[in-house]
C-alpha cells in the first residue's frame, strides 16, 4: 500500500531537491501485463504515476488513447478491476487516477473516493469536472485524503489561474497545447507559456502534460515547468506490444535526459 | 407562459451544468455572454427573423390531419417545420448560431450530425454566411443517409466520419467536441439539439422556441375554446424540437408527451449520468459506461437527452413514453398514405405515439411536431420494407 495523501509532499519533496518530475500514463487493463508495465516504469525513474480508468467516450484523448480505452474495455476491464490491481501493485510511487467524471458519479462520491483509497491511490484527475463542476467531489475527495488534480488550460484568462491552483491537490497539470492528447512533432509554444503563468502564481508542482511526446519535448518543457506527464508516447508503445521491458527503456531514457539537462 | 430559465450555473434542477474540458471553459463562458448580449439586441433579432422568413420559410403552417383524425377519433394537428428550407427544425437553430458566429468573429463552424438534418442545416446556413463549415458524422450513418452526405458536401461542407465506438451521433459529438478542442479560438460549435454543456442547452431551446409561439398563436386563431389542444406531442432524442413547441404551451393545461425510441430511451430507460457536458438522464452500463443506442432512426440514435427533458420528467412537467422500430415504419408509411405526408422517421415516433394511444385520445385534440420530412429516408426505407 502506498501513503495516504502522499502525492505533493513527494512531489514538493523531488522537485525542492532539484529533480524534474516524470509522470508517465499507463491505461488501465490493457493487455493482461499492464500492472508489471506499471512497475516497470516506477523502476524506470517514474515519480508518480497515472492510471488511465477507460472511459467509453474520452472526448479529451486523441486516437492512441482512445484505442487503448477500447481494447481495455473490450477485454472487460471494469474500475474495480483495476483498483483491485492496484491494490496488489505495490509500486513504490505515488499512484492517481485519470478518468472521466461519469466513472466517479455513478459510483458515487463517496464510494469512488473510498475505492481509491482503499486500493492505495493517492490522487484523482477528471478532467471533464472544471472548477465549475468540481466542488461536491472536492469536499469528498478532501475529506478522505484523495488529491484532486486540476487543469489548467492555455485558454484561462489570468484571473482564472490562481483559483485552479488553489483548488488543485497533489499538483497542477498544465495543458500544453490547444487539442486533445496525443504525440506532436515539437512542442507547443503554448506549454512553456501556460507553464511560466502557472509558476508565477503557485508554488504547488506545475506538471506539463498533453503532447510531451519525447525526452527532447520533455527537457524543452522542464526548462519551465517542475515535470511532465507522458501519456499517448508511451501507450502507443504499448499498443505496439513492447511490454514491460519497452516500457522501462523508454521512460528511463526520458529519465535520464531530464537527470542530465 | 414560457420554460423556467436555468440557473446561473447551467441547471434545470439538478441537470445540465458544464462538464467540458477546461479548455472549452472560457469558450462556454464567452458563448454564454455573446447570446446573452445577442439575444436582448433588436438588430440581431431583426436580422435572424427576417432569416427564418424570407431564407427558411417561416411560418411553418399548421396542417389539420382529416383522414387520420376521423379514422384515429380525434383531432389531429400537425405543426409543419418539415416544410422548411432543409427541410426541418434544424435550420430556426443554425441561422441563429451561425449570425451569433459571426457577431464573436469566429470563421469556422462545426457541427455533429445524426441523421445528416443537422449536418445539412449548418452546411446551409455555413454557405449563406460564408463560413467554413466541417460536419462530424458516424461512419454507420453516412452509409445510411449517403445522401445528407452528399448534399453537405454540395453545400461546401467538409464531411469526417467518426470511426470509433458505436460509429453514431454519440461518437460524432465526441469528434466535434475533440476539434472544438484543439480549434476553439477560431471555430464555433454549432451544436444541435438542447444538449451539451451550458449555455447550449439554453440556447438552442431560445432558438427553437419560435415553433412553440408559432404553434400557440395558430392553435389560438383555429381552436375554440380557450385555444388550447389538448395534448402536444414531439419526438426526443436530444430533444430540440420538442422543447421547440413544449415552450409554447408550458405552464397550461395542455400535456406535454415527448416520445423516445425504445432502443434510445434516456429517460425511459437511462439513470442520470455525465457525458457530453452535460449531466441528464442516460443509458449506461452498471459502471457508468455508456451505452450504445439502437434506433431505425440515425437522428434519434443517441444514449443521452437534453438535460431540461430530465428536469420536465423528474418534474412531472412533461411525460415521456417509448416506441418501438416497428410502429416507428407503421407510422411513416399510414401518414404517407392517409396524409399525402411522408415524414421523417423522428416525428413518426410521435405519429407512431399517438395511433397506439388513439383509444386514450378520443375527442381530445393533438397537436404534433413534425419536425422534418421523410425524403432522407426514403432509400433507407425501400430496404427495409423490400
Amino acid at each position: 500500500m502506498n501513503d495516504l495523501g502522499a502525492l505533493e509532499p513527494a512531489l514538493r519533496a523531488k522537485r525542492d531537491a532539484g529533480r524534474k518530475l516524470l509522470v508517465p500514463y499507463v491505461t488501465g487493463g490493457l493487455g493482461p501485463d499492464w500492472v508489471d508495465v506499471v512497475r516497470a516504469v516506477a523502476d524506470a525513474g517514474a515519480d508518480a504515476i497515472e492510471i488511465g480508468i477507460p472511459f467509453s467516450d474520452p472526448v479529451m484523448d486523441g486516437p492512441v488513447i482512445q484505442l487503448a480505452s477500447e481494447r481495455a474495455l473490450a477485454a472487460g476491464t471494469t474500475p474495480a478491476s483495476i483498483l483491485g490491481s492496484l491494490r496488489v501493485c505495490d509500486a513504490g510511487v505515488p499512484l492517481a487516477v485519470m478518468t472521466y467524471y461519469n466513472i466517479c458519479f455513478h459510483m458515487g462520491h463517496e464510494r469512488f473516493a473510498a475505492s481509491l483509497r482503499d486500493s492505495g491511490v493517492a490522487a484523482a484527475i477528471l478532467p471533464d469536472l472544471p472548477l465549475e463542476e468540481v466542488g461536491d467531489w472536492a469536499a469528498v475527495a478532501d475529506a478522505v485524503g484523495i488529491e484532486t488534480v486540476m487543469l489548467a488550460a492555455p485558454t484561462a484568462p489570468d484571473e482564472r489561474l490562481p483559483r485552479i491552483c488553489a483548488r488543485a491537490r497533489g499538483f497542477v497539470y498544465a495543458v500544453g497545447l490547444l487539442g486533445v492528447t496525443g504525440e506532436r512533432g515539437e512542442l507547443a509554444a503554448t506549454a512553456t507559456e501556460i507553464a511560466g503563468r502557472l509558476k508565477a502564481v503557485t508554488d504547488k508542482p506545475v506538471l506539463v502534460g498533453v503532447g510531451v511526446s519525447n525526452a527532447e519535448q520533455a527537457v524543452e518543457a522542464c526548462a519551465v515547468a517542475d515535470g511532465v506527464v507522458i501519456g499517448s508516447a508511451l501507450v502507443r508503445r504499448l499498443l505496439d506490444g513492447v511490454g514491460p521491458s519497452g516500457a522501462f527503456e523508454f521512460v528511463a531514457g526520458i529519465r535520464r535526459a531530464l537527470d542530465e539537462a | 407562459m414560457s420554460l423556467a430559465d436555468p440557473t446561473p450555473a447551467g441547471r434545470f434542477g439538478e441537470f445540465g451544468g458544464l462538464f467540458v474540458p477546461e479548455t472549452l471553459v472560457p469558450a462556454c463562458q464567452e458563448l454564454e455572454g455573446a447570446f446573452r448580449d445577442a439575444w436582448s439586441d433588436d438588430t440581431f433579432r431583426a436580422e435572424l427573423d427576417q432569416l427564418l422568413r424570407d431564407y427558411a420559410g417561416r411560418p411553418s403552417p399548421v396542417t389539420e390531419c382529416r383522414r387520420l383524425s376521423e379514422e384515429l377519433g380525434c383531432r389531429l394537428l400537425l405543426k409543419r417545420e418539415d416544410l422548411n428550407h432543409t427541410g426541418s427544425h434544424k435550420i430556426n437553430n443554425v441561422l441563429g448560431q451561425a449570425l451569433l458566429a459571426r457577431r464573436m468573429g469566429k470563421t469556422r463552424l462545426v457541427a455533429e450530425t445524426g441523421a445528416g438534418q443537422h449536418g445539412v442545416a449548418t452546411a446551409t446556413a455555413a454557405a449563406l454566411l460564408g463560413l467554413e463549415c466541417v460536419v462530424y458524422m458516424g461512419e454507420v450513418d453516412m452509409r445510411r443517409q449517403e445522401l445528407n452526405v452528399f448534399r453537405m458536401r454540395l453545400l461546401g461542407a467538409e464531411v469526417r466520419s467518426a470511426t470509433s465506438g458505436s460509429r453514431t451521433l454519440k461518437d460524432a459529438i465526441n469528434e466535434a467536441m475533440r476539434d472544438w478542442v484543439a480549434t476553439v479560438e477560431t471555430t464555433h460549435y454549432c451544436l444541435g439539439s438542447v444538449m451539451g454543456p451550458h449555455p447550449y442547452p439554453w440556447l438552442v431551446r431560445e432558438l427553437q422556441t419560435v415553433i412553440g409561439r408559432e404553434a400557440r398563436r395558430q392553435c389560438a386563431e383555429r381552436l375554440g375554446g380557450d385555444g388550447l389542444p389538448d395534448v402536444v406531442t414531439a419526438c426526443v432524442g436530444g430533444g430540440s424540437n420538442a422543447i421547440g413547441i413544449f415552450s409554447g404551451f408550458a405552464r397550461t393545461r395542455v400535456e406535454l408527451v415527448g416520445v423516445e425510441p425504445a432502443g434510445g430511451a434516456a429517460i425511459g430507460r437511462g439513470v442520470p449520468g455525465v457525458v457530453h457536458g452535460m449531466k441528464s438522464y442516460l443509458m449506461q452500463d452498471e459502471w457508468g459506461q455508456v451505452l450504445e443506442a439502437h434506433s431505425v432512426s440515425a437522428g434519434l440514435d443517441y444514449p443521452g437527452v437534453g438535460p431540461e427533458h430530465s428536469h420536465l420528467a423528474a418534474a412531472g412537467l412533461a411525460r415521456y413514453e417509448q416506441v418501438t422500430d416497428a410502429e416507428v415504419i407503421e407510422a411513416f408509411q399510414v401518414l404517407s398514405r392517409t396524409e399525402g405526408i411522408i415524414p421523417a422517421l423522428e416525428p413518426a415516433h410521435a405519429i407512431a405515439w399517438v395511433l397506439r394511444a388513439a383509444p386514450q385520445l378520443q375527442g381530445a385534440t393533438v397537436l404534433v411536431n413534425l419536425s422534418g420530412r421523410g425524403d432522407k429516408d426514403v432509400a433507407q426505407m425501400m430496404d427495409l420494407l423490400g
